[in-house]
């Protein structure tokens, strides 16, 4: 708590949240119930998380923007249609052409430059206008964020199970388990994340992934998300072991095991609620990093296959035109970021009111 | 101390050896299907693709396969699949590049980050610590790929509007200083934002844990002033965990993971081979790019570890 004299330091969300609650307020509560009072007060975070939510809806309104609004498919290329603008006729593509000046010159004007935003004056369609290929950006804007959203979260659901289970066998067996466990997060960690993540996304968009039960397709959006969940184990896994590894010894569990508690008793309702919330505050950042990493994989070819859409598909695609059709890679820039801002406030939030003491970082 | 680079020298080449199995495995095994036919192309006879088995082989063991490949990498003979040019020898030409992008780009964010951190955290609560929360923020969630973009668009050219910066390329600093650094201000830049944002971050929560502790409030009692308690007591205990991350960070941004700004700015450093690599299916190179990554990142976690041991009092290393 604040001490005299360094009130100017101590102005944090959390300390200022944890000054304020005492006596009444707080008595009785569980600490469930308490976090959820503090979040409930943040009204940046919850702000936040309102906008993470509002971008989640819009996506998942791909099919309906598709078929009512832009009537165009996200991946059919369309460079050689026409649309039809206040009555007019105008090619999707722009057509180069090449003119004779009487001097014996001849000015040439690129062609295939895409159509701008329309705008709503097509009727809807392009209404962000068009990519290199004739497909209508909004379209694609949407469906890209379906994929990008699904993989952040599916890919951060995926790691942080496998986290847990890993970091609950090593921080409970201890012994040759935990060696092997640690041995295998050290290994990870020891490949820079993109060099992995684009090593594995290479070599499984070659012929797939068919081993055992697991058959994923080359194009699969399995494989960016299996990517992801993959590289980013070790910075999950070993924050949780560290943790459970200070539990492992409380009385709670030795009590537990003198009630006749198994192993997997004891992991599972025992140490995992004691960490629930630190495994909550890491999910979310984790989502918003997964995200970041599909754009990064994806910008190098290693990620989202085509003609699949994803944000980081489309900036890349982008790249290339940036001169002359900056749009095509700032929307689903402007699209991430929103994202990944609303998910690390709202992140931000829920450690201020669960566990300030978690922390997750990866570099792209 | 002896003892400890010791074993920490053994555990770093097992770790290494390691990862250089599982970037073999990753390559030959994962995709399933025969290597030598990808390598071989779409029109290749039987015999072609017999021929390359034989020649790569791959009609070995793994371990002796991987062990072949080791091999030549450290006698610096391996060569690309693709193009026959020389793995070692082009890592090297790479590395000049890398570690100027990096070099320069580490001394931004770690100055502006102690910076950031600081101001934010001395000021916690005011009008510039939100400003700083929110910019390191946005600077955290941006997308390295389209920071880069959005830098050459506005400031490099690529927008026709204003060409300030030149558009990507790098002039070695031994032909021309002034282009070299000119060449690089942006590059630079795009690499150091998310860690500015992020060290600016950990910093000010560091400085604020370390305000409370006893020591700071001794210093007080002593009545030091509160610009010599922030400098010389406060700072340099909350300095100690950015050391860990910078040189985590620094040795990940060195061993190719650039990758994304020197693609953008067309830099042809270590990542930019690597990312190039990688279009050609060529294993020997991203073999030689990962280790060489792998190499840079548990030699500095070890200098970490020293460097913690020496800066903090509190831990020995056993």
């Amino acid at each position: 708590m604040a001490t005299t004299g360094q009130e100017e330091f101590t102005l944090d969300t959390a300390s200022e949240l944890a000054a304020e609650e005492s006596g009444s307020k707080i008595e009785g509560k569980s600490p469930w119930a308490l976090a959820g009072r503090r979040l409930r007060r943040n009204y940046v975070a919850l702000a936040f998380l309102a906008v993470f939510i509002l971008v989640l809806l819009v996506c998942l309104l791909a099919p309906l923007y598709s078929s009512h609004v832009s009537h165009l498919k996200s991946d059919t290329p369309n460079a050689g249609g026409h649309i039809t603008v206040n009555g007019q006729t105008i090619p999707i593509l722009s057509k180069g052409s090449s003119k004779f000046n009487q001097n014996g010159s001849v000015e040439l004007t690129p062609g295939g430059i895409p159509i701008g935003p329309q705008w709503g004056a097509s009727g809807g369609a392009y209404f962000f206008g068009a990519d290199g290929l004739g497909r209508d950006v909004g379209t694609r804007l949407l469906y890209g964020g379906r994929n990008s959203l699904l993989i952040g979260l599916s890919s951060a659901a995926i790691t942080t199970v496998l986290s847990i289970v890993l970091a609950l066998l090593a921080a409970y067996f201890g012994g040759a388990t935990d060696w092997i466990i640690s041995r295998f997060f050290d290994l990870i960690w020891a490949f820079p994340v993109i060099l992995l993540g684009i090593a594995l996304g290479t070599a499984l968009s070659i012929n797939g992934f068919n081993h055992g039960p697991i058959h994923i397709a080359p194009g699969s959006l399995w494989i960016p998300i299996g990517v992801i969940a993959f590289v980013f184990i070790p910075y999950i896994g070993r924050p949780l072991r560290g943790q459970i590894l200070a539990l492992r010894n409380r009385e709670f569990v030795e009590a537990s095991t003198a009630q006749g508690a198994g192993p997997l008793r004891i992991m599972f309702s025992e140490l995992l609620p004691n960490i629930a919330s630190s495994v909550l505050v890491l999910f979310t950042l984790i989502v918003a990093n997964a995200i970041l990493t599909e754009v990064g994989l994806s910008f190098l070819g290693a990620g989202v296959q085509p003609p699949h859409p994803s944000w980081g598909t489309m900036i890349a695609d982008g790249q290339n035109v940036l001169a002359s059709d900056p749009w095509l890679s700032l929307l689903p820039g402007i699209m991430i970021t929103i994202t990944v801002i609303s998910l690390n406030v709202f992140g931000d939030g829920l450690r201020d009111a669960l566990d300030p003491r978690a922390k997750v970082r990866i570099e792209h | 101390m002896v003892a400890f680079l010791v074993r920490r020298s053994f555990g770093m080449i097992i770790v290494l050896l390691a990862v250089s199995f599982a970037t073999y495995l990753i390559f030959f095994k994962i995709p399933g299907g025969d290597v030598a036919g990808r390598i071989a192309g779409k029109q290749a006879t039987p015999a072609n693709i017999a021929d390359i088995r034989q020649k790569l082989g791959l009609d070995q063991n793994v371990f002796v396969q991987w062990w072949d490949m080791m091999k030549q990498l450290l006698t610096g003979s391996l060569i690309s699949y693709y193009d026959g040019t020389n793995v070692v020898q082009q890592i090297k030409e790479g590395m000049p590049e890398t570690f100027s992008l990096c070099i320069g780009a580490g001394i931004i964010w770690l100055g502006f980050g102690v910076l950031v951190g600081t101001i934010s955290a001395v000021t916690a609560g005011g009008a510039s610590d939100r400003a700083i929360t929110a910019l390191a923020l946005i600077g955290i969630s941006l997308p390295v790929a389209w920071l880069g973009l959005l830098l050459r668009y506005f400031f490099a050219g690529e927008g026709g509007a204003v060409a300030w910066f030149p558009d990507g390329g790098y002039v070695p600093l031994t032909t021309n200083p002034w282009q070299w650094f000119y060449h690089l201000l942006l590059p630079w830049f795009t690499l150091a934002i998310l860690f500015i944002g992020f060290y600016g971050r950990v910093l000010r929560s560091n400085i604020l844990d370390t305000i409370n502790e006893d020591f700071v409030r001794t210093a007080k009692a002593k009545g030091l002033s509160s610009r010599r308690i922030l400098v010389k007591h406060t700072l340099r205990a909350s300095l100690i965990p950015i050391v860990t991350l910078f040189g985590l960070d620094f040795a990940a941004v060195l061993g190719g993971g650039a990758i994304i700004t020197e693609t953008v700015y067309s830099i042809h450093g270590v990542g930019y081979y690597a990312a190039q690599s990688i279009h050609q299916q060529d294993l020997p190179p991203l073999m030689g790019v990962t280790l060489y990554g792998a190499a840079f990142i548990v030699i500095f976690s070890t200098l970490v570890d020293v460097a913690y041991a020496y800066l903090d009092p509190r831990i020995r290393l056993t």
